[in-house]
């Protein structure tokens, strides 16, 4: 059981190129952290650091009240179950999960207690004599996890355990290692670039963008009240609307609020907004021309251009073209192609950033 | 399900194995059945009447002392050789494997020596241990090493073993370069993790891993060592002193071409392809299973 802190940790490799610029977190014990952000922003890089296999160039991480900048892997007391499970092609199911304890020189009674308890709890005991190839891949899957919790380290690191799974197992595995993850109170450490995951598994989440740490929290908490623009159009799917406020037709609509002259973004999630022909005072409401549907059955998108053409803002990752709003209606039924709509959004719905959407004005 | 082609020519698929097929007729089963022929025959020293003469050959082989000589220096010979290629390649491999800046030069240094034909190997390795000019023999004498390559029989294994290891170091180095990099790099961080130190990770994960490899070269170095060897052994000692470094294959040139027994030398051909055929038929059967992961 530990705490993991991580303080000004910094990466540079020797052509100069810095892949992380300085990053601040603490996860307290027990709890499950997750660093999600696009690929290359450095959250594998970061996971990697705190395993020990990336040489950590400024800063410090501290895993349970000590500072392993200069321990090696093996001794950090830390698992890791990596992206394609890396397991031990030669050896079987059982040597697999045994090998990490047999490298601490534990006695085999004790090992085959720990390992035969492991497959317990990930439903592995009939497979104990199979060698990886013989396995499906979540099968190998929960080996990897069973090689991680055999060791019963003070850290769980999981590197994108899941990307290689069809979506179904990886929904039913997502569920798997929360379950374990509360049952066990390891703390853990998980890389994903799948937003849904990070919401899903996350105590505190840790959004990441080129290096830097974007926005931290809890994620429901991210998700109301995003940062900045990247996390506003990362977190959630499909992402928020983003318009510039230099579109007369928005601006003098909030009029009346005291933050939009301070703000140069607007942000509306898709389904903040209602389609009415009522006014609603403070709020935003945007005539569309519906181009595009999509029915997926609980929930219907709309995919609309505002009828006064606007210029883009900053390009951001997960953005919309310019001019193009999507709306999420609850049901199956609604507006046809082509027709006109007018989406509202009341005021506590709307999100103002600066201009350069780094930063989030009001609250 | 197996992938076939169906050739609506009857003949065309027959016209497409025949360059092979001809070029396995001509240079090998040709010679191979010319040679148990010739085992069975004993030509006169003009090579002008051979006579058939059964077993005789065979018989006559195995009654020579000299022969078993031989058998064992090429039993030495060849165990030395693989054994220490294999070994100093796969040492050499895991270290041009760790990411080093001057890793590509590195490698390219280690793959000329299989560019150096063996019998121009031989020669340089015999010049630099030549008794009483070479460059690395002066000094071996100098420190009072009685250094005598064409005296001493010891001394002069040691010279053709070393010359065949260095020319076939840079065919293992490749071929286990390539058995490393093929070994995924998480697994290798995996049993870091697992606390494994380095020469516990070597043994445990990657040799077990390089095993595929390794059986594939130990089948080429055996053969290797049986027969292109020839040229180093006929650089370096010609087969001496007294026989010393005279392996089966060696025999088989000196006996049939400096000695003019054809026959006797086309029966010993015939022994040293059995065995050849019955090493590597074993190691497919009983080592291969072990490589299988």
């Amino acid at each position: 059981m530990a705490n993991v802190t991580l303080r000004n940790v910094r990466k540079t490799y020797v052509g100069g190129f810095e892949a992380i610029k300085g990053i601040d977190f603490d996860v307290g014990d027990g709890q499950f952290c997750v660093l999600v952000g696009p690929s290359g922003c450095g959250k594998s890089t970061l996971l990697r650091m705190v395993a020990g296999l990336e040489t950590i160039t400024g800063g410090e991480i501290d895993i349970g009240g000590r500072v392993v900048n200069q321990i090696e892997p093996a001794d950090r007391d830390i698992a890791m179950v990596f992206q394609n499970y890396a397991l031990y092609p030669h050896m079987s199911v059982y040597n697999n999960m045994a090998y990490g304890l047999r490298n601490r020189r534990m006695a085999e009674a004790e090992i085959k207690t720990r390992v035969e308890e492991a497959a317990r709890i990930l439903e592995l005991g009939a497979m104990l004599d199979r060698k990886p190839r013989q396995l499906s891949g979540g099968q190998r899957q929960r080996v990897a996890m069973g090689r991680a919790i055999v060791r019963q380290p003070k850290v769980f690191l999981f590197d994108e355990p899941l990307s290689n799974l069809d979506a179904k197992l990886r929904i039913a595995m997502r569920v798997e290692i929360r379950k374990l993850q509360r049952r066990l109170s390891t703390t853990s450490i998980y890389v994903t670039h799948d937003q849904l995951e990070a919401m899903t598994l996350a105590d505190i989440l840790v959004v990441m963008n080129g290096g830097q740490v974007e926005q931290i929290g809890n994620p429901l908490d991210i998700y109301q009240k995003p940062a900045t623009t990247f996390v506003a159009s990362f977190i959630g799917a499909p992402p928020m609307n983003l318009m510039p406020l230099r579109s007369d037709e928005i601006k003098s609509q909030l009029a009346g609020d005291a933050r939009a002259n301070e703000a140069g973004i607007l942000g509306i999630r898709p389904e903040d907004f209602v389609i009415t022909n009522e006014t609603v005072s403070g709020g935003v409401a945007l005539g569309l021309t519906v181009e595009a549907i999509e029915r997926v059955g609980a929930e219907t998108f709309l995919y609309g251009t505002r009828q006064h053409e606007v210029q883009g803002v900053a390009a951001t990752p997960g953005e919309l073209p310019p001019g193009e709003i999507i709306v999420r209606i609850p049901g199956a039924v609604g507006p046809a192609i082509g027709e006109r709509i007018r989406a509202v959004a009341a005021s506590d719905k709307l999100h103002l950033f600066a201009a350069d959407g780094r930063k989030r004005v009001g609250c | 399900m197996e992938k076939s082609t169906v050739f609506n020519n009857r003949l065309l698929p027959y016209m497409l194995l025949l360059p092979q097929l001809v070029i396995t007729v001509v240079f090998f089963y040709w010679p191979a059945s010319q040679a148990i022929w010739q085992s069975f025959l004993r030509e006169d020293a003009f090579g002008l009447v051979s006579e058939f003469v059964g077993l005789e050959n065979y018989q006559a082989l195995f009654a020579q002392p000299e022969y078993y000589a031989s058998m064992l220096t090429t039993i030495i010979f060849s165990s030395l050789v693989a054994a220490l290629s294999l070994s100093i390649a796969l040492l050499f491999a895991t270290q041009a494997d760790k990411s080093l800046k001057a890793a590509p030069a590195y490698k390219t240094l280690m793959i000329w020596p299989y560019a150096v034909a063996p019998a121009v190997a031989g020669v340089l390795w015999f010049f630099m241990f030549q008794p009483s000019l070479g460059m690395l023999a002066r000094p071996l004498r100098g420190m009072g090493l009685d250094w005598n390559p064409l005296l001493n029989g010891n001394h002069a294994m040691m010279l053709v073993v070393m010359a065949s290891v260095w020319k076939q170091i840079s065919y293992n180095f490749l071929f286990f370069l390539a058995g490393l990099q093929s070994i995924p790099k998480s697994v290798i961080e995996a049993s870091a993790i697992d606390g494994a130190g380095p020469m516990r990770r070597f043994w445990t994960i990657i040799f077990p891993l390089l095993s595929p490899t390794t059986f594939f070269l130990l089948v080429v170095n055996v053969v290797y060592v049986f027969f292109d060897t020839f040229g180093i052994i006929d650089a370096v000692t010609g087969g001496g002193p007294a026989g010393a470094t005279t392996t089966m294959v060696y025999k088989v040139y000196a006996d049939g071409r400096l000695g003019g027994d054809l026959g006797g030398s086309a029966a010993q051909s015939v022994v040293l392809m059995i065995i050849v055929i019955a090493l590597t038929a074993i190691q497919f059967r009983y080592v291969e299973r072990k490589v299988q992961y």
